[in-house]
């Protein structure tokens, strides 16, 4: 059998009603404690959506229930790991993040945030950026890779202890251009399937695509523990993975196209918990 | 190997002939031995293959591991708890690493 | 459309035909890690409970339980993986019950097999097919 370029509607010829349907009225509250809002009215910015449902709901009971106990939860591990390095001093300032910082939770209400503007810096920042910045500039110590496991582990600290916290993402005002940016890319067809992130995460969420439910793609659990890679992901590799798939020249991670594509999705989210890091498939 | 981390969760506190439920999690990539890298070379096998619970000396559980354990290994038994004593965790590396792990409980 | 309507059932047909083809079970080794475990005796079906999702989300990481009352050590075997061998639990004089939970690699969809020794010297064996979805999108 030959054939060519498989078109955007091809793909979608591809696209079933879900198999693995999850319970719909499934509550998620973390350590008995923490209660996730996972569903809830679509901001006002965003059209496509009347309803945004946060990635928890759309996985199988086995996958939603290892999110609800830190112990079960297998990002939690990488958590510990990014606590002591937090209050570990690197670099030649002699100092740690807990020298600054003092405990982890003084950073509550961070992730909820971000990314957002930076006066100083005169762009958005991302979590990554944050900490390099801190690192390099006032710990003068290494700059860590942002997929490094190091990175992703400290995001996942700064995620962590805001979560149940409503995510709250600025869109007007210094942010607005990289946001239009971001929503551009959001609504543009890559690659040889000539697939958008709108085409699979607006328009066919709860579809499958292949073997894959299909989620409507925020970001408020990242970085999030992928079964698949059964480690830590963050938002860009995922970006980047989906991108890769439509058989496009994906951008690259850190690099500014991403950090407005974050921008735009995670203000996609607002209304939802922050959830990070969360479990997903 | 390095980085490898465990994380317990058991009972502090229990009464004598108590039944507790133990939870644990060891960072560990448990590479199987089936993998390739970009080359085309397989990735050699490195796992956990035995995982041991005790208290006070006594056996809880004995686990022979095989590749096909997930990636940072988890599991999840009962313990009998007779008195205060301390759980003793192990694990054996392939490569001959052994990382271990304890824990106290009071029994009232 | 690039391609002919034959080629896209075909297609359409092949994607189904992908997330639930099951893998080929090593069956003679699975009997014979089995007539290893229990010398040959006798094994009962039933008896033992093994938990597993009817659907694994992903392979990689299958949460699954087992449990027999009374069992010294429970055997879990998975049919269809390039090495059957999964793990044995046994179960020690402070154990507070025959039971284990953990989290498995299975390579495809396949039947996931456990055989409890039971304290009286007795075997006895259960199985569940999971299904395992391959092919998915996404990173």
């Amino acid at each position: 059998m030959k054939f060519k370029t498989m078109t955007a509607a091809a793909a979608l010829a591809l696209v079933t009603p879900a198999m693995l349907a999850a319970d719909p009225d499934a509550k998620l509250v973390v350590n008995g404690q923490i209660e996730m809002t996972t569903e809830t009215e679509a901001p006002e910015h965003l059209d496509g959506l009347r309803t945004i449902r946060s990635g928890w709901t759309f996985r199988t009971e086995e996958t939603q229930s290892l999110q609800m106990d830190d112990f079960d939860n297998p990002a939690m591990i990488f958590v510990d790991e990014a606590r002591d390095a937090w209050y570990a001093k690197d670099g030649a300032a002699d100092q740690s993040c807990a020298s600054c910082h003092e405990d982890p939770e003084s950073l509550r209400g961070l992730r909820a945030e971000l990314p957002k503007w930076n006066e100083e810096a005169g762009k958005v920042y991302t979590a990554e950026m944050y900490v390099n910045e801190c690192r390099t500039e006032r710990m003068e110590a290494e700059p860590w890779g942002w997929d490094s496991q190091e990175m992703k582990n400290m995001t996942a600290l700064i995620s962590s202890v805001s979560r149940g916290m409503t995510v709250d993402v600025q869109i007007d005002g210094p942010v607005r251009e990289t946001w239009e940016r971001g929503k551009e890319i959001y609504y543009t067809r890559y690659g040889q399937l000539e697939l958008a992130c709108a085409t699979c995460h607006e328009e066919n969420y709860d579809m499958n695509i292949r073997a894959d439910h299909l989620s409507q793609g925020h970001i408020n659990g990242f970085p999030t523990y992928r079964l698949k890679q059964a480690n830590l992901v963050s938002m860009h590799n995922r970006f980047n993975g989906c991108i890769r798939d439509t058989r496009g020249v994906p951008y690259e991670i850190g690099s500014e196209d991403f950090v407005a594509l974050e921008l735009y999705v995670a203000s996609r989210g607002n209304g939802l918990s922050v959830e990070g890091p969360a479990v997903r498939n | 190997m390095d980085n490898v981390r465990p994380r317990v969760r058991t009972p502090r506190s229990a009464s004598a002939g108590d039944v507790a439920t133990i939870k644990t999690l060891i960072s560990h990539p448990m590479e199987s031995g089936q993998r390739k890298d970009s080359q085309g070379n397989t990735i050699p096998r490195q796992i956990i293959n035995r995982f041991t619970c005790d208290f006070n000396g006594e056996n809880v559980i004995d686990v022979t591991m095989e590749p096909a354990i997930s990636t940072n290994p988890y599991f999840e038994f009962e313990v009998k708890i007779p008195e205060s004593g301390d759980f003793q965790f192990t694990w054996y590396d392939d490569d001959g690493s052994v990382y271990e792990e304890t824990k106290s409980v009071e029994v009232s | 459309m690039d391609f002919t309507r034959r080629e896209t059932l075909a297609l359409g047909a092949g994607a189904a035909a992908l997330t639930l083809l099951p893998v080929g079970a090593s069956a003679a080794t699975v009997d014979e890690l089995v007539n290893e475990f229990t010398g040959g005796a006798d094994v009962a079906e039933g008896g033992v409970t093994l938990d597993a999702p009817e659907i694994a989300e992903n392979g990689n990481t299958v949460p699954i339980s087992v449990s027999a009352e009374g069992a010294a050590s429970i055997m879990v075997l998975a049919a269809g993986n390039p090495t059957p061998p999964v793990a044995t639990f046994n179960f020690g004089p402070l154990a507070g019950s025959s039971s284990a939970s953990t989290r498995i690699r299975l390579a495809g969809t396949q039947d996931v097999i456990a055989v409890a020794k039971m304290a009286d010297g007795s075997f006895a064996r259960t199985s569940k097919e999971v299904k395992v979805t391959i092919g998915g999108c996404g990173g």
